[in-house]
């Protein structure tokens, strides 16, 4: 440095000979400032990723230097989140980087009171050993004299914060063990949507994708916490709002959604069938409907069977209801002179036996995720809808008692709020005009979850809404990959693409299997032996041939629900001995977590893959029951091995979000110590089991030996994903990428893993890789990423043009029919044979794909129409019946039923539920509880609540009361409340706010108590978690939860310490008179 | 730096009426600028647990719960005819229902705003620091030199709007920096980079004054008649702020001074005044000697 820079560079001296004479700009610079740039800019790479948390599917640049990820930022080039993130994305640098993670394999021994180190590899071997220990000692090769050859002494939790990639090899790793207790969190937030959708449409996927919203000319937001849940995405209803949109927010408080909607509209929690029936009443009363629409592209003129009788008919059943089984024989539901295929002809158990597992087909309505149920011909129609057995009128006379009247009487809803919600849906659909619905857990988590979907579906096809650009329902999914774990299922009843899963009594063979799900002969389902042949292939390769049935003796068959309640309540029983929990945290996240504790509790070994040491890992040591007395960790034989997990930049595959789409997200870095991959832990257990049973004769072992396990592995030893994408894909018999399902054959030359999936590699490209910017791209941007099915974006759009194939309206045009080309055009890729003119009739013997007409949208149903009555798929009922929650304040006013009779209940000790309304003992617990998310925090927390920049936003667990009920109570603002339930008690501080207002029902005045369920006594930001209070009720078709209406009792100040906990639990049940039986009738 | 080579002006526009309350401002803030998480304090102040901004929160999300008609945080664009006029929020009152028709629902609102530093035109933060710590930016920002600051706090009552304060832990003063590193290098600041819904806009003050005019306008041809703008006028005490709002109600509720005005501004007055003074004393002392002389 010469003497003059060194002089220059004085300050005083840059003072008096600069401009700066005053000393406060450029002459004060210091070396620092001078210096400063943004650490981004000396990253030596940007990987293009994907944030973790919910299912909006963020883009995110994650910046590297020195093999350390130093940034993590929205990603401007993607056309979903054009760069944004929320607080949750935002601090995924913390989540992946922060202290809180953990990084070496831990084991606690039975009996051990605290935890051990552990090397990985001996972790490994261990862990091998017991899976196939137990499987041993709990093979069951027969079950009520028929083959089964599967172990319900392993189950597995956990998926929807994986990749596609790894679902993909848990399921068939497990699958091929005979393990069928696979589950994971689709099944507690979102099953019946799969149901809901699928039997209404044909496909259990969001029918829109968010940034259609945009085009809306009305949203309704109902049963989800948008805003909240799911900021990025709400950008879209801004978006929507922005060019004149009405934004209708319904929802039991009024929160950061309400706040920015046109119109909050309170509801009792738990009543949105009667109110979305009663929009359905209006709108068929005041002839608002779509009459072309809903003529040429629903079921509205078809004839139902003569013996159908409604719930107005039988007082809140309908015909075939047994009131022994608690369960409906669907024959009656059908079109008339049409043979239903049995997909709802068994049924799972409705009242939880203990001992033995009931015989059922459980949850065969989730199959419906891609194509409806069966049906075998053409059914009668009456085209001027008069015919009083026709669709229409009797979807008239189902919903004809559903009034504004009634609305007040069950919802709380001003009549003339009610109207306002009416005329803007009505006023916003039709040709011109398009409206959406959009909703989350606050529809699905219920006994009558799959209805609520279907209320809204069934308003939305008389609309005119499914298939048009901002038209749509919107399932908003909560989970990175909770639609990909459904598509190819962490599922107890299903095989990817939303096959179902064998069921021992009729599906002995593939033939029997293909016919009893029912083999269409119309639609897309008529490929459902190329899909299961190629799905075989794919897992077994060459071992499948048609000789041996193509493996199908290989997967293990079910015999009734294995769903996570069941084996909760089998682990509490003492059945279920091992359990895998890879990202789940239910000791926190599931409905009852003390019953999930307990059945841990009860566990030989338990295997738990996350970040940190979340509730489900150390309950053991310091769970609730240890501080109460009921357990103690020396009693608990448990052994307990923690794995800590890699994180979304330290691995490569995909996610699947909430819109359909398959992104997939690039490794930024390798995972450091113990933290492993997902598909790193099963791949490498698999080869450690298929070691040990090499040499093995035993038949059972077969299928594992069988099995197509040979990944390439990269650095680390991480099976590549790219190489599980390509098998999911699938492949012809020359081994070329398959660019289609309909490429698929039934004779075994192709293979393919998830035939939903079938184009993810066309031309050998992976596809959800795409990243072409959304901003050189038109609003679909159909490149960036691919959408299952073959890169559609909109569900259904042959929908959006006239029977003609002209478009509806200019405003709301998106594919139509090219004369000239002979093929559909538009903006997306038509949802529709490409070549099918609008005027073509098939013959009455075609059969499959050919039978469709060219005015039938909705291919993937048995006959092209969206269902308003659903003659078949769903075990409750055609159409959605209001009835009350299991644990009500409130008789049903519309019909002597007051719940849904078909709910699936587990009456244990553990268990208990509340009185009937009206009852002495319901005075007990008279409040309406519902939950909700925050937009700090995610799920059971184990993402946020460690993760300190997202724990202090929202420190600790609330409760939200309103001003009127806080007087009731004595509840203090800023104070603390204890909430009790026949399950358990827990506190929480109070929030006393106008958010919460009391409603006016029958008379009397309900007031409604909100909770966040994130909490737990782990992690930086510590509290009871709400799911202590819930009762395991289940809907019957997907064996989802109601978590989102119940009721309780609370009180001023902190719960009890230790046993005085369980003493006021107990307490309230006398004085409620709780048994066994209670709420078990009705 | 020549002033030809300067560039514009650049500064934030916070439009409160699309805010979501979200949070993501502070996290990208503290994530970009690693500024310490600062504790776990429920306030029981609605939703907001930061409580104010403060050496370990430079941006900070308030939350004001108000028994309010709404349809005032609203984007209220485009807003096809016959809808236009505050939106009832459709809270039932606590009577039967239907009686209730009318007045005595929608009362109710739930106002969200992320607030920042200024970056004051007059900066009196950096009229009072006594090192060169605070310094004005190229852009026109006010930055806090890290390694200069030397603790001495008086820049800390000197700020109208409390903005800057001092971290406990090495008693440095600390505030947002407008991300001086990102923006010098063309990227935008972490906490507008992030924002969901473009509640927070970064851009050339300019324009953004020009944007926030307009979207004023919009909001009131809406019926949004509360939507104003709070430190876009270069007339106001700071001399305009480089950081201004949209916001729906008066500055008060959101916990912003109605009038702020630069604490320095009589600075010169105050030293012409001391100068006259002392020169009327040497004048009558003067005179004095002078007079004895004589």
């Amino acid at each position: 440095m010469s003497v003059w820079t060194w002089l220059a560079s004085w300050p005083v001296l840059r003072q008096a000979t600069g401009e700066d004479r005053t000393g406060r700009g450029a002459a004060v610079r210091s070396e620092e400032t001078e210096r400063k740039r943004p650490r981004i800019a000396d990253a030596d790479r940007v990987v293009k990723s994907v944030c973790p948390y919910c299912a909006v599917g963020c883009g995110q640049n994650v910046y590297v230097r020195d093999e350390k990820v130093i940034q993590i930022e929205g990603d401007p080039d993607s056309p979903i989140s054009r760069g944004r993130l929320c607080p949750k994305g935002s601090a995924s640098l913390q989540l992946t980087t922060g202290p809180a993670r953990r990084d070496r394999v831990l084991y606690r021994p039975p009996h051990g009171t605290d935890w051990e180190e552990l090397d990985l590899e001996t972790a490994m071997d261990m862990v091998a050993d017991r899976v196939l220990r137990t499987r041993e000692e709990t093979w069951e090769e027969e079950y009520a004299g028929r083959r089964v050859a599967r172990t319900l002494g392993l189950a597995s939790l956990g998926g929807a914060t994986l990749d596609n990639e790894e679902n993909y090899l848990i399921k068939k790793l497990l699958t091929a063990l005979g393990v069928v207790q696979v589950e994971n969190q689709a099944r507690v937030c979102h099953s019946s949507t799969v149901a809901g959708l699928g039997t209404s449409f044909g496909r259990g996927g969001a029918t829109m994708f968010l940034q259609d919203l945009q085009n809306s000319d009305c949203i309704v937001i109902e049963g989800s916490n948008f805003a909240e849940a799911h900021p990025v995405g709400f950008q879209w209803v801004m978006e929507a709002k922005a060019r004149g949109a009405v934004v209708i927010h319904v929802d039991p408080r009024f929160s950061r959604t309400s706040a920015l909607a046109d119109l909050h509209v309170p509801i009792r929690a738990g009543t949105d069938i009667a109110f979305l029936g009663a929009i359905i009443n209006h709108v068929l009363t005041e002839e608002k409907y779509f009459h072309d629409y809903v003529l040429e592209y629903t079921n509205a003129a078809t004839i139902i069977e003569e013996d159908f009788r409604d719930t107005e008919d039988l007082d809140g059943v309908f015909s075939g209801f047994s009131e022994k089984d608690r369960s409906y024989d669907v024959s009656s539901w059908g079109y008339e002179n049409v043979r239903v295929a049995a997909a709802a002809g068994d049924r799972s158990h409705h009242v939880w036996e203990g001992d033995e597992p009931a015989v059922g087909h459980a949850g065969r309505p989730e199959q419906h995720g891609s194509g409806g149920a069966v049906l075998h011909e053409g059914a009668r129609q009456d085209r001027t809808l008069t015919d009083p057995r026709c669709v229409f009128q009797i979807l008239k006379r189902h919903y004809s008692r559903y009034t504004p009247e009634m609305v007040e009487e069950v919802c709380g809803i001003p009549r003339d709020v009610f109207l306002r919600v009416c005329e803007h849906l009505t006023e916003n659909s039709g040709p011109d005009r398009t409206s959406a619905f959009c909703y989350a857990v606050g529809w699905t988590q219920h006994t009558v979850g799959s209805q609520y979907i279907r209320t809204a579906s069934i308003l939305q096809l008389l609309l005119g809404n499914i298939g048009r650009p901002g038209g749509g329902i919107q399932a908003l999914r909560g989970h990175a990959s909770i639609q990909g774990s459904s598509d190819v299922p962490t599922l107890f009843d299903l095989l990817p693409g939303y096959l179902p899963m064998p069921h021992a009594y009729e599906e002995e063979t593939l033939d029997d299997y293909i016919s009893a799900a029912g083999y269409p002969h119309k639609g897309f389902w008529a490929g459902m032996k190329s899909y299961t042949v190629s799905l075989l292939k794919a897992w077994w390769g060459e071992h499948a041939t048609a000789e041996n049935d193509f493996c199908f003796g290989h997967l293990p068959r079910l015999t009734g629900s294995h769903s996570t309640y069941d084996t909760v309540m089998a682990q509490i029983e003492g059945a279920c001995k091992g359990y895998f929990l890879m990202g789940e945290n239910p000791a926190v996240g599931s409905a009852n977590s003390r019953a999930q504790r307990f059945g841990m509790a009860n566990l030989d070994w338990l295997v738990v893959r996350d970040f940190s040491l979340i509730e489900s890992a150390t309950w053991w040591k310091d769970g609730p029951e240890i501080e109460s007395g009921e357990m103690r960790t020396e009693d608990i034989g448990t052994e307990v091995f923690f794995f800590p997990a890699a994180a979304h930049t330290e691995k490569s595959g995909t996610f699947t979000n909430t819109n359909r789409t398959l992104q997939w997200h690039d490794r930024a870095v390798l995972p450091s110590g113990d933290r492993r991959s997902d598909l790193w832990f099963m791949y490498h257990l698999g080869l450690l089991i298929r070691g040990r049973l090499a040499d093995s004769e035993d038949p059972k072992d077969r299928p594992v030996l069988d099995l197509t396990w040979d990944y390439p592995l990269e650095e680390g030893d991480e099976p590549s994903a790219e190489a599980i994408l390509r098998e999911i894909n699938g492949h012809d018999a020359d081994g070329r990428p398959l660019s289609g399902y309909t490429r698929l054959k039934d004779d075994g030359s192709t293979s393919c893993g998830c035939w939903i999936y079938c184009g993810v590699f066309r031309d050998g490209v992976n596809q959800a890789a795409r990243k072409r910017p959304g901003n050189e791209q038109d609003w679909i941007a159909a490149e960036w990423a691919w959408s299952w099915p073959d890169n559609r974006r909109i569900l259904y759009n042959r929908a959006s043009a006239d029977p003609e194939g002209r478009p509806w309206s200019d405003r709301k045009a998106l594919i139509w029919w090219d004369e000239d080309s002979g093929r559909w055009t538009g903006y997306d890729v038509a949802d529709f044979e490409p070549d099918k003119a609008p005027g073509h009739r098939p013959s009455e013997e075609a059969r499959g794909v050919e039978a469709l007409s060219g005015v039938d949208p909705f291919i993937m149903q048995a006959d092209g129409k969206g269902w308003l009555f659903a003659p078949a798929g769903l075990n409750d009922g055609p159409m959605p019946t209001h009835y009350e929650p299991q644990d009500t304040p409130f008789d049903n006013p519309l019909y002597g039923r007051r719940s849904n009779p078909t709910r699936l209940l587990y009456p244990h000790e553990l268990n208990r539920y509340h009185p009937a309304p009206n009852t002495p003992g319901a005075l007990v617990y008279p409040y309406v509880v519902t939950t909700y998310r925050l937009t700090e925090h995610f799920t059971a927390g184990g993402m946020s609540r460690w993760t300190p920049y997202l724990a202090e936003l929202q420190p600790e667990f609330f409760c939200e009361v309103g001003p009127e009920l806080a007087e009731e109570r004595e509840l203090e603002h800023g104070g603390w409340a204890t909430i009790v339930t026949a399950r358990n008690a827990i506190e929480a501080r109070v929030l006393v706010t106008d958010r919460m207002r009391p409603l006016r029902i029958q008379g009397r005045t309900v007031h409604q108590i909100g909770m966040p369920y994130h909490w737990g006594p782990n992690g930086y930001s510590t509290g009871d978690a709400a799911n202590e209070l819930m009762s395991i009720a289940l809907d019957p078709n997907v064996h989802i939860q109601e978590v989102k209406a119940l009721t309780a009792d609370i009180r001023p100040g902190r719960r009890p310490r230790g046993p005085d906990r369980v003493a006021l639990v107990e307490e309230y049940r006398r004085r409620a008179g709780v048994t066994e039986r209670t709420g078990t009738e009705g | 730096m020549t002033t030809d080579e300067r560039p514009p002006r650049k500064g934030f526009f916070t439009d409160t009426s699309v805010c979501i309350g979200c949070k993501a401002c502070e996290v990208a803030c503290k994530e970009w600028n690693s500024v310490p998480e600062d504790g776990l304090d429920f306030l029981a102040s609605s939703f907001d647990n930061s409580g104010r901004l403060s050496a370990d929160t430079w941006r900070h999300v308030a939350f004001i719960e108000q028994r309010a008609p709404l349809g005032h945080q609203d984007s209220g664009v485009g807003r096809p005819e016959g809808t236009a006029g505050p939106v009832d929020l459709g809270m039932p009152a606590f009577e039967p229902p239907g009686a209730g028709e009318g007045g005595g629902q929608g009362d109710f609102r739930w106002l969200m705003s992320s607030d920042v530093c200024k970056h004051c035109t007059h900066a009196a933060c950096l009229d009072v620091c006594p090192t060169g710590a605070l310094f004005r930016t190229e852009f026109d920002t006010v930055v806090v030199q890290d390694d200069i600051c030397n603790g001495c706090g008086y820049c800390v009552p000197a700020c109208p709007y409390g903005v800057i304060d001092r971290r406990e832990v090495d008693g440095r003063a600390w505030k947002c920096t407008l991300c001086y590193d990102r923006i010098g290098d063309g990227l935008e600041p972490a906490c507008a980079k992030a924002c969901p819904t473009d509640s927070i806009q970064f851009g050339d003050v300019d324009e953004l004054r020009e944007r926030a005019k307009r979207r004023v306008e919009d909001l009131h041809e809406a019926g949004v008649s509360s939507a104003r703008l709070y430190g876009e006028d270069p007339e106001d005490g700071v001399g305009g702020a480089g950081a201004f709002f949209l916001l729906l109600d008066e500055p008060e509720v959101y916990g912003l001074p109605p009038d702020p005005v630069v604490t320095t501004r009589d600075l010169p007055s105050m030293w012409r005044h001391a100068g006259a003074a002392a020169a009327v004393l040497l004048a009558g002392a003067a005179v004095a000697f002078a007079g004895r002389r004589s």
